[in-house]
């Protein structure tokens, strides 16, 4: 039989305010433990949660950008469970009326677009970190994160590959930076991923039975964890069995998904509206001066990049992945008279490889648009070749000056003189007798073999195009 | 009765309050006779009723996005029952 | 000195003819020796000299508000930093507030003594002080009856006069009532008007802190120092505080009185209807007229009210989990084991009771029928309020239907408990102020209170209209018999 996987994520992403959601506790992370947790945030008797107000204008920020709908009235609810890093015994959520409501995304999947719907994006507050090293058989409890603010971005069950929910999540972390409401560090937690997975036979309506994949971390793990699910579910079905709906976890030592230990109990939240906080009132003027706050969005930069420097879907793609590469891109663009194509190229190609190579981010690029755009100029002016380009470039990644002190340092200036070019080749044919025979006989392809020859004793530096050139008016004399 | 003994001991595991098998059946009929006293609620007709949750409906006030708070651990834990290296210590977590 | 006003002890502070310290010292002797009463959880002489040293300094250098110097009670759901904070609970038996609630706070500016924390029903929920962990309290007016719940220790302090004046909180009833058996004023402001941070949660859209004291004047002077905005609190309501004292005063001619027909029948006693028809024709005489008036509704207030208390209750109480303060249980084998030992053996029958009620009607499946269908009666009610404040100025009846009862008359029976707040939880329900004040003695020498409820932030009126009573009836000044001079 075939089997279609359907999947839908919900992504939480930690929001970035200098102050908790309902406290005014920092929330930068790293620091020790239990030092940013306030009375607020360990839930002492008789405190009470304020809300903050950067937290709501972000929330409006994402739902602007997926094009969603604003709800002028949200209300705040209490999702009621014990667990120690849940310090009240209550997380604060929103559950019947969230802030954001539909809206949708679209993401590039196998040349084409598709469209994902967002169900809604409600705000909430972050639990704090249970730390099970050994303390004497004991977990250790860390508040510190206890209250920061995020929003819960629920999708529909729209995606039909472990792909496509890499190509969504990876399009919504792109998102939420170019808005600059989250760093996007998933090491760190500030953007999480639960997956619902379910399969069911290509032709049938009706889902399958999900499980839930907690928690996973990277967009590798992610796609590995989604891979790995669906072919579990499969092999479930195929052998006649029933699949179980449950919470999984995804083990990336083991590439294998397990069932959480903790033996689930009919989750019972007891949803109510929280009665410390009165419903959350937008006004259109605080609606409408946050859109006035929205970036150019990556789907608009894709296409403006494409119509303006006649760039390829593709390479518009990846130079919006983030909008600090996208700027790059841009500046490097206008400084040089190279053409952005030849831009794009070098970011896509080399840059990008030695940033991946060193795990650098654009902004921490040794090789600034300025100096991309010098060196692209060498090209053009043909100062320098495309193959030389390249030692040049690894050259200013090392710090070792702009390119043209390199080019002067190095000798690496292209020979353009007609006459000493003629001179060497002059010599390479006195050596190569018996290739002159061959090539005069019809077989050309030898035509190579000169002008490795000429390169190698100019070490590279030869004008290809004039090589070319003096070489086959000799050769063909 | 409106609750049984099962539901009482479901109840009491959300609430997490252990009671003494013994005493389900005690709290069962305590907690029905409660039950039973405020269905009176459905003598009166509250369709299309809009519930009112809260004496103030709207406006959230909110403030400012600063931080004002600075680390009172020491403070915070000296009433903790059990502690080490500022974290509090809870009976093993499997996840 | 103990029968003084909070004005005349103000006064005799300003004069020198008293210092705070030997105010302090006086009102923990009488403390001391009215121990029988168990009014009080934690006294710390100490801590309350040390403030009043300080109070006397104040003083000293003409820095002084209307208060300064002059000894509080606190009902023990304030949280008062370095001092114990129990809320009547053996689960928070061990916890001292590293903060103080924004009421003690705003006091401690003002230069006033915290005079010690007094009992209570455990989490505030009981109508008989007899739930607390600590042990019940007894009326000074008749030691074998209850002073009433929960602020039970804070008005029975104040009746037998070994606190000039107390803070209380009322969610349904509990200034009110306890203010009633105990035959002093007590006065629940609207909701919003007092910051209920740093005050233990019992329900929170329904809690409401307020004074307890021996005239609505002294009730003023308490409010005009605890009520007021606090950002801390997003119910905390932003509008200007009007200055109480100056507020009290004004003639009560042409009032408008609403006498509520379901306020007045089946249930309330016989004494205390008598009294309170007495205390409606004194109203009359200062140039008030009375109107019947109808809250339909006001019968289902207490089922209403018995599904969102205890669902809120059941929310709030969750974070007394043995984690990061309070009461934790010694054996156990497990986390959840851990919980479920802790709160069992932290939280009393009436608490345990009402956490499992608030937990089953949230539930899956029945909130619906209990917690939706309670706010939709809710919002009956509130409009039943409104609809009646269209014909009248203030609402009046009976604040309970009977006077103090014996202790342990109505342990066994919560229903028979909960009824003693019939006329007083519709209050809380619509947000709305309202007060007790002595009315007379019932026949067996028992206090009778008398109700004032008002309009939404209307709290100035219904203190002045208790105020004018006041003016020309001593029934405020009477103390139990074995309490005077």
């Amino acid at each position: 039989m075939n089997w279609e996987p359907v999947i839908g994520l919900e992504v939480h992403v930690q929001l970035l305010t200098n102050s908790k959601i309902f406290s005014g506790a920092s929330t930068a992370f790293g620091s020790d433990a239990n030092t940013q947790a306030c009375a607020v945030d360990i839930a002492l008797p008789g405190v009470l949660p304020v809300m903050n107000k950067q937290a709501a204008r972000m929330a409006v920020k994402f739902g602007l950008a997926v094009d969603a709908k604003i709800n002028r009235r949200s209300v705040f609810a209490r999702k009621n469970y014990f667990y120690p890093d849940l310090p009240k015994g209550y997380q604060i959520s929103q559950y019947e009326l969230p802030i954001v409501g539909e809206g949708h995304l679209t993401i590039d999947i196998d040349g084409g677009e598709k469209t994902i719907g967002i169900t809604r994006a409600h705000l909430e507050e972050d639990a704090g970190k249970s730390l099970h090293e050994d303390f004497h058989g004991m977990t250790g409890i860390d508040l510190n994160r206890a209250g920061t603010p995020l929003i819960e971005i629920v999708s529909e069950p729209d995606m039909r590959s472990a792909n496509e929910a890499v190509a969504y999540l990876k399009k919504l972390h792109t998102l939420v930076r170019y808005l600059d409401i989250c760093d996007g560090n998933m090491q760190e937690g500030s953007f999480r991923c639960d997956a619902n997975v379910s399969v069911r036979p290509v032709s049938q309506q009706k889902l399958g039975t999900r499980t839930e994949l907690k928690n996973i971390n990277s967009f590798r793990f992610i796609e590995r964890a989604i891979e790995y699910e669906i072919e579990r579910q499969i092999d479930i079905l195929e052998d006649g069995g029933t699949v179980v709906q449950e919470t999984r976890l995804y083990d990336p030592d083991k590439g294998e998904t397990r069932p959480m230990r903790t033996k689930e109990e009919a989750h019972d939240y007891r949803y109510f509206p929280d009665p410390d906080l009165p419903p959350l009132e937008l006004e259109d003027t605080f609606i409408e001066a946050t859109r006035q706050t929205l970036p150019e969005l990556p789907d608009a930069k894709q296409k403006r990049l494409m119509t303006q420097y006649a760039l390829n879907r593709e390479d518009a793609t990846q130079l919006t992945v983030s909008k600090e590469l996208a700027d790059y891109f841009e500046a490097a663009a206008s400084a040089t008279k190279g053409d952005a194509k030849t831009v794009a190229n070098w970011i896509n190609g080399d840059l990008s490889g030695y940033l991946n190579k060193e795990n650098k981010e654009i902004t921490e690029s040794p090789v600034d648009a300025q100096q991309l755009a010098l060196l692209i100029d060498r090209i053009h002016d043909n100062t320098i070749s495309g193959k030389i380009a390249k030692e040049v470039f690894e050259a200013i990644w090392h710090g070792e000056g702009n390119a043209d002190d390199i080019i002067d340092n190095k000798g690496l200036k292209q020979i353009t003189d007609t006459g000493a070019i003629e001179t060497i080749i002059e010599e390479v044919l006195a050596k190569s007798t018996a290739q002159i025979e061959q090539y005069k006989s019809g077989q050309t392809k030898v035509f190579g073999y000169f002008v490795g020859q000429v390169m190698k004793a100019t070490k590279g530096k030869a004008n290809p195009q004039q090589v070319n050139e003096i070489l086959k008016r000799k050769l063909d004399a | 009765m409106i609750l049984d003994h099962q539901t009482v001991t479901n109840i009491a595991r959300l609430a997490r309050l252990h009671i003494d098998e013994s005493d389900i059946d005690r709290y069962a009929s305590e907690l029905s006779r409660i039950l039973d006293f405020v269905e009176q609620m459905n003598r009166v007709d509250t369709e299309g009723v809009t519930p009112l949750a809260h004496p103030q409906e709207g406006g959230l006030r909110v403030r400012d996005d600063i931080v004002t708070e600075t680390n009172q651990r020491e403070s915070f834990q000296k009433v903790a029952p059990e502690k080490e290296a500022g974290l509090y210590l809870v009976p093993k977590v499997i996840e | 000195m103990h029968n003084k006003s909070l004005t005349q002890l103000a006064a005799d502070l300003v004069a020198k003819r008293v210092s705070s310290v030997e105010l302090t010292q006086h009102f923990l002797n009488r403390i001391e020796q009215q121990e029988i009463l168990n009014a009080f959880i934690t006294v710390d002489p100490g801590f309350s000299l040390a403030q009043a040293r300080e109070a006397d300094q104040r003083i000293q250098q003409g820095d002084k508000t209307a208060l300064t110097g002059i000894p509080i009670a606190h009902k023990d759901i304030f949280c008062t930093k370095g001092m114990l904070t129990t809320c009547g609970s053996h689960i928070l038996s061990n916890f001292v507030s590293p903060y103080d609630a924004t009421v003690i706070d705003r006091l401690n500016q003002n230069g006033a003594v915290i005079l010690g924390k007094t009992n209570m029903d455990e989490f505030a929920m009981g109508s008989s002080n007899e739930t607390s962990h600590y042990g019940a309290v007894k009326n000074p007016w008749d030691h074998t009856t209850v002073p009433g719940g929960s602020s039970g220790g804070s008005a029975a302090a104040v009746a037998a006069r070994i606190a000039p004046a107390a803070t209380g909180t009322d969610t349904g009833g509990s200034i009110r009532q306890p203010a009633a058996f105990c035959g002093v004023t007590g006065f629940k402001p609207s909701y919003g008007q007092v910051s209920r941070f740093g005050m233990v949660a019992f329900a929170s859209s329904l809690d409401q802190g307020g004074p307890i004291a021996r005239s609505a004047e002294d009730a003023a002077l308490l409010l005009n120092v605890i009520a007021g905005f606090d950002a801390r609190d997003s119910t905390s309501v932003q509008r200007q505080t009007p200055d109480f004292v100056n507020e009290i005063g004004g003639d009560i001619e042409g009032l408008r009185i609403g006498l509520p027909v379901q306020f007045f029948g089946e249930g309330l006693d016989s004494d205390v209807e008598g009294i309170v028809r007495e205390a409606l024709r004194e109203y009359e005489k200062l140039g008030a007229t009375l109107i019947d008036i109808d809250l339909p509704n006001s019968a289902l207030c207490v089922p209403c009210y018995y599904v969102l208390a205890p669902s809120e209750a059941s929310s709030n109480l969750a974070r007394y989990d043995g984690v990061r303060y309070g009461y934790r249980a010694s054996g156990y084998s497990d986390l959840i084991d851990m919980y479920m030992k802790t709160r069992a053996e932290g939280f009393g029958d009436e608490v345990k009771r009402r956490i499992m009620i608030g937990t089953y009607a949230l539930s899956a499946g029945y909130y619906d029928a209990y917690y939706l269908k309670a706010q939709k009666l809710r919002r009956l009610i509130a409009q039943d309020f409104a609809h009646a404040f269209e014909r009248c100025d203030v609402i009046m009846g009976p604040t309970t239907p009977t006077t103090a009862f014996a202790i342990g008359a109505k342990t066994d029976d919560p229903i028979a408990m909960y009824l003693n707040d019939i006329y007083t939880i519709s209050v809380n329900l619509a947000g709305l102020p309202g007060i007790s004040i002595p009315a007379g003695l019932d026949n067996t020498g028992k206090p009778v209170g008398l109700q004032i409820i008002g309009q939404y932030f209307d709290d100035a009126r219904v203190l002045n209209v208790a105020h004018r009573f006041q003016m020309t009836t001593d029934w405020h000044q009477r103390a139990p018999s074995r309490v005077q001079p």
